[in-house]
């Protein structure tokens, strides 16, 4: 139970894979410019993390270590999470039609989102177990969710402040991303080993 | 060997097709009842996607639409044939501008194009002074009003080119022309060039004055051969009086011109032409 609370929580703070591992910037930028999407993009985030971490999991272990495929990795996770975002999408497009509308793009972009890759691969990597997958998809996604948020609110503030013209736009959000990634730098060695 | 292979393709192959089916499974199960009023819309629209009616493209147009948040003709490609149709699929009937003859409505579904009002080319205009910068016409322009002599001439630097997504505007020796058979009349030159020399013009219109310049006709016979020089043969030519000066530029009313071509004939500076 221990190691599942630090698993969370490095995965929140130590190791936040936006602001540490700079994975899932695209969606990072584009989707934080208004808090409602920002919320939205972060359910969808956080669930499309959990699944993938879990059945990309079973994929491994049941398909592809059986049979010795592991240099498959790549391509059928990629599969699992397209079709995970698929799944999402159309669901979300039942469900809350105003909240598929306001992530537009940024909803098929998940599937192309480095994080969500990221964090199957490493489940691998680490030779997580089911579950510790399952935590460590979850904690990832909520760490996106948090940096999606904090950064969301910070942008927010940015458009009404008084900015030099040439930083006005993407020059500015990028400083200030570099300085949020700064400030959670400050969790390295949280859990010293 | 060959199971060796086989498996993974069979892997591979067999998720592809495992998640195919649950997504088209999903797909129907929440299936999302969509206005079908949008897609007959869409299907209408021309499809060039340029974003000249204000909206992101055709898809957003048709759905703006069918909200009722744009009008029918907001199409500047499609033209009245498209408005028309619109209206037919949104059941507002034809109410806009009564009845039309058949002959005007044939006319107004040819569309318009836009045409460069601008015959001087770097033979026939004389330059202000050689430009040498960004290749942009608002940058040259901004320079003492571009580097032709005429300060109402085509600049040449291709700002239109580059904002036609139809890839429907050409410069040769430094003037920009309209190839009429891709313009679709969206608008999106006219709007670039910082001369305001493009206009959309209707499609029959055949004969068009080809120069902007409202300085007197001395000023234009110095910087330029083939600008309007304020003769007014062509107004006295012409037998329907489609013909008017408009400080000092000769300006053909498409609506009244019978394209009989007298006025080429006359003018003396080959600034009226028959395209």
């Amino acid at each position: 139970m221990r190691e599942m609370i630090i698993i969370i929580i490095s995965a929140i703070l130590v190791e936040n894979f936006v602001l540490t591992k700079f994975l899932g910037i695209c969606p990072f930028l584009g989707v934080s410019n208004n808090m409602s999407s920002a919320i939205g993009m972060s359910g969808a985030v956080i669930f499309v993390m959990t699944i993938a971490s879990g059945v990309t999991w079973l994929v491994n272990e049941y398909l592809l270590v059986r049979f010795r495929l592991e240099y498959l990795q790549t391509i059928a996770f990629i599969l699992v999470i397209a079709a995970l975002v698929q799944f999402v999408e159309i669901v979300l497009r039942k469900i809350s039609p105003p909240l598929y509308k306001s992530l537009g793009i940024y909803l098929p972009l998940i599937t192309t989102n480095c994080a969500v890759l990221g964090v199957s691969l490493l489940n691998i990597e680490r030779e997580y177990t089911f579950a510790k997958s399952l935590v460590f998809g979850c904690g990832a996604g909520i760490g996106f969710s948090l940096a999606l948020l904090l950064f969301s609110s910070i942008r927010e503030k940015l458009e009404t402040c008084d900015i030099p013209k040439a930083l006005r736009g993407l020059p500015i959000t990028l400083i200030a991303a570099g300085l949020v990634s700064m400030a959670f730098f400050g969790f390295q060695g949280l859990f010293a080993k | 060997m060959s199971v060796e292979m086989l498996i993974p393709i069979a892997i591979i192959g067999g998720l592809g097709l495992f998640f195919g089916v649950g997504l088209s499974f999903a797909s129907k199960k929440f299936e999302v009842q969509v206005d079908e009023r949008i897609k007959l819309i869409r299907e209408t629209l021309p499809g060039a996607n340029c974003a000249a009616c204000g909206y992101t493209g055709c898809d957003a147009f048709a759905e703006a639409v069918a909200e009722g948040k744009a009008k029918a003709d907001g199409c500047p490609v499609g033209g009245a044939g498209v408005a028309r149709e619109i209206r037919k699929i949104m059941g507002t009937g034809t109410e806009e501008g009564g009845s039309p003859g058949e002959k005007d409505r044939k006319k107004e579904e040819e569309g318009q194009t836009a045409r460069v009002l601008c015959g001087g080319t770097y033979d026939t205009c004389k330059a202000k002074y050689k430009y040498e910068g960004i290749e942009d016409c608002d940058a040259a322009t901004a320079l003492y009003g571009g580097p032709s002599a005429c300060n109402y001439g085509c600049v040449g630097l291709g700002t239109c080119v580059r904002a036609c997504p139809f890839g429907g505007i050409v410069v040769e020796n430094g003037l920009a022309r309209v190839l009429e058979s891709k313009c679709k009349g969206c608008g999106l030159c006219v709007k670039a060039c910082p001369k305001n020399i493009i206009k959309l013009v209707p499609r029959y219109s055949k004969h068009t004055v080809l120069c902007s310049s409202h300085d007197r006709g001395l000023v234009v016979r110095q910087l330029c051969d083939v600008g309007c020089i304020a003769c007014l043969r062509c107004v006295r030519i012409c037998t329907v009086g489609a013909i008017s000066m408009d400080d000092q530029l000769a300006v053909v009313n498409p609506q009244l011109c019978m394209n009989c071509g007298e006025c080429v004939k006359v003018c003396p500076t080959s600034t009226i032409k028959q395209l």
